[in-house]
């Protein structure tokens, strides 16, 4: 009953929402052919596109995971806690075990532990904010941003606020590893994430049914799904690939802190909004956000080969976009919707 | 009479309470509590985050939830100062918090248009407009921390009365400024009580599409609570300026946290249409007192996040599981934007 529903919307929908992928398409390659007329021997350079694809998996990771509570119709701002606090716990656990200079197969066993231990506390904290969302039906945007407090509250208080360094070399020697010299691991596992997760909604049971619980909550509980069952899940899994991403970032910086990438919940955000996410739930398609990151990366890379342009017109710029975006959404989208009514 | 069954529902008498036991709880520890120094220093700390609470309940009481005003705040602040700094002003400090307000004012009309006009989501609006207002103050001003003209420090140095600890010889100042606090106290509960404007903040809140059959100009009432709320956290910007004798760019960035944790705790209804500004205050003391005196009972600071977290997920939940059970509220689980 349920699948018939969503088949016969599903392509009513997905008209519009390809035509957004489209125009994103367009958008990246305008944005990318600037940077190329604006500066062709330093954005052309290998060099340009290697180091882009060591930036963008940590943060990109992360803003699959928010779109995801998005569609939901939620939101989570604890994703930069969540990365942290699995990363310390990481940190913290190798520091302990593998004494300085251990041999490699000493240390691997170890590392192996270590990484399955973060994505652990990952899925628990997503778990967490999952259950105040859809058990204690506190808005997501609260509870989440209690969990954000909470755990990077937590993260301080095991760490005293002190970053954990001096971390096996072994493990960012793996984290940094480049595919044929050229393809770094962190961008094979955002890739991964991205498919994964791309068929997951496309391909699944379980996309449609994020997608109805996002249109109409009530509906779709009347319709038979299990709303909390679903809600929480949504949330475990963007626990899930925080964690990934706060051990991306823990191998790049060879440390763990409880405040890195604190800039990262807002662009995350910007980036779902760009890619196609309706902030009001049930649209959203991981293709759009991936075209988004890709965006929002060649923009920063960009900006980054002029020196004299202050850091913190990033700031302004992502600021601009985000409410640009919305309010372009907002224009065709009343068209689109004026258009569908009148058919 | 108050009725009981209706205060027993209510938030403020539970926040009054713990406010009651961790006074005593730290007065016991430290015997330092209830020492004139202390709490002059505690109504000293509340100001600043009193004043930007009672903007953050106007707009969660709408249903909104706003976390532009420490940037808002910070960006009006730092440009009524450079301003007055080029011209070497000298004169009254009102121009100073009138300028401030008017950026306050103009920096709220964006956010205004944005959701009341365009009817966007207010959380995704407002984390925007923080971020392209933060990247304006310290890209194209180029902000660093700076002085303040002469009579804003005069300013910042009047005080009301002198509190002395004579056991430990700690004095603290009562600072003028509270007055400011006490002010916008009393005009927003007349606004809210007494004004048909005041009550389609709660109509709005409550229901918006009862509200809008029922006459009120949801847009309009929309339009106002951000230009006003961004007028007090010029207004408050400028407070913390001249209590700090210096105008420090980014040293309010990261309060809304604690801010709407405080109004949450306070009663205020997540999903809008309800609470109270006694509430809002009580939740703000719970809070100040909490980070506060935390070092007073000998917990280390940096458990600070750990409670701020606590409390807004105790806080939210209580109000939320009070709400509870009514489907309109399950309906919306994910929402609250």
């Amino acid at each position: 009953m349920s699948d018939n529903s969503t088949a016969t919307a599903a392509p009513r929908i997905a008209v519009p929402r390809d035509r957004n992928i489209l125009r994103l398409s367009i958008f990246l390659a305008a944005v990318f052919l600037l940077m190329t007329a604006l500066r062709p021997s330093i954005f052309l350079m290998p060099s340009n596109f290697n180091s882009m694809m060591r930036q963008f998996p940590e943060y990109g990771i992360m803003a699959i995971g928010i779109s995801l509570t998005m569609i939901t119709g939620g939101m989570d701002l604890a994703v930069v806690g969540t990365a942290n606090l699995s990363a310390i716990i990481a940190a913290k656990f190798l520091l302990a075990e593998v004494p300085r200079g251990a041999p490699p197969e000493q240390a691997l066993p170890m590392i192996i532990v270590a990484v399955l231990l973060a994505l652990i506390c990952g899925l628990a904290c997503g778990a967490f904010s999952g259950f105040l969302i859809a058990r204690m039906r506190i808005p997501a945007i609260l509870a989440t941003l209690g969990t954000q407090q909470l755990f990077t509250g937590i993260a301080i208080v095991i760490t005293n606020g002190r970053p954990q360094s001096r971390l096996p070399l072994l493990y960012s020697q793996i984290g940094n590893t480049e595919l044929w010299d050229f393809i770094p691991l962190p961008f094979v596992i955002f890739c991964a994430v991205a498919i994964i997760i791309g068929l997951a909604l496309s391909k699944t049971r379980f996309g449609p049914k994020l997608y109805m619980l996002g249109t109409n909550a009530k509906a779709a509980r009347f319709a038979g799904l299990n709303n909390e069952g679903i809600l929480v899940r949504t949330y475990m899994i963007s626990g899930f690939l925080s964690s990934i991403a706060g051990l991306i970032m823990m191998a790049r910086a060879n440390s763990a802190k409880a405040d890195y990438g604190a800039s990262y919940t807002m662009q995350c955000i910007l980036i779902a909004v760009l890619g196609g996410v309706d902030p009001n739930g049930g649209f959203g398609k991981i293709g759009g956000v991936t075209i988004a990151i890709l965006i929002l990366q060649v923009l920063s890379s960009g900006l980054n080969m002029f020196e004299n342009v202050s850091n913190f017109y990033r700031d302004v710029i992502w600021g601009g976009v985000l409410i640009i975006v919305l309010v372009i959404n907002l224009v065709v989208d009343g068209k689109a919707r004026r258009n569908g009514a009148r058919a | 009479m108050i009725n009981m069954r209706r205060m027993a529902k209510r938030s403020e008498p539970y926040v009054f309470g713990a406010i009651v036991l961790l006074c005593l709880l730290i007065q016991v520890q430290s015997k330092q509590f209830f020492t004139g120094n202390n709490l002059v220093d505690l109504a000293r700390s509340m100001i600043v985050p009193a004043l930007f609470s009672i903007g953050a309940m106007m707009v969660i009481v709408s249903g909104g939830i706003d976390v532009s005003f420490p940037a808002i705040a910070s960006l009006a602040m730092y440009a009524t100062d450079r301003i007055l700094l080029n011209v070497n002003y000298s004169g009254n400090v009102m121009l100073a918090y009138a300028m401030a307000a008017g950026f306050g004012l103009a920096m709220g009309a964006v956010n205004a248009l944005l959701i009341g006009v365009l009817r966007l989501p207010t959380l995704v609006v407002t984390l925007g407009t923080s971020s392209l207002f933060t990247g304006i103050m310290q890209g194209a001003l180029a902000a660093s921390e700076s002085p303040v003209p002469p009579s804003i420090l005069a300013h910042g140095k009047e005080k009301l009365f002198t509190a002395t600890n004579t056991q430990l010889g700690l004095t603290s100042d009562m600072p003028s400024q509270i007055l400011i606090l006490l002010g916008a106290l009393l005009l927003v509960f007349l606004l809210l009580r007494y004004t048909m404007l005041g009550r389609g903040i709660y109509a709005i809140g409550g229901d918006e599409a009862a509200a809008r059959r029922a006459g009120f100009n949801v847009v309009g009432v929309k339009v106002f609570i951000y230009c006003f709320v961004g007028a007090m956290a010029g207004v408050t910007g400028m407070v913390r300026a001249s209590m700090m004798m210096n105008a420090h760019p980014t040293n309010l960035l990261g309060m809304e946290m604690t801010v709407i944790a405080a109004v949450v705790l306070g009663g205020t209804r997540v999903t809008g249409g309800l609470g109270t500004l006694t509430g809002t205050m009580l939740g703000v003391a719970l809070m100040i007192i909490l980070s506060n005196s935390l070092i007073l009972i000998g917990i280390p600071t940096y458990w600070t996040r750990v409670f701020t977290g606590a409390v807004i997920i105790i806080g939210t939940g209580v109000t939320a599981w009070q709400a509870g059970g009514s489907g309109r509220r399950l309906a919306s689980s994910g929402t609250g934007l």
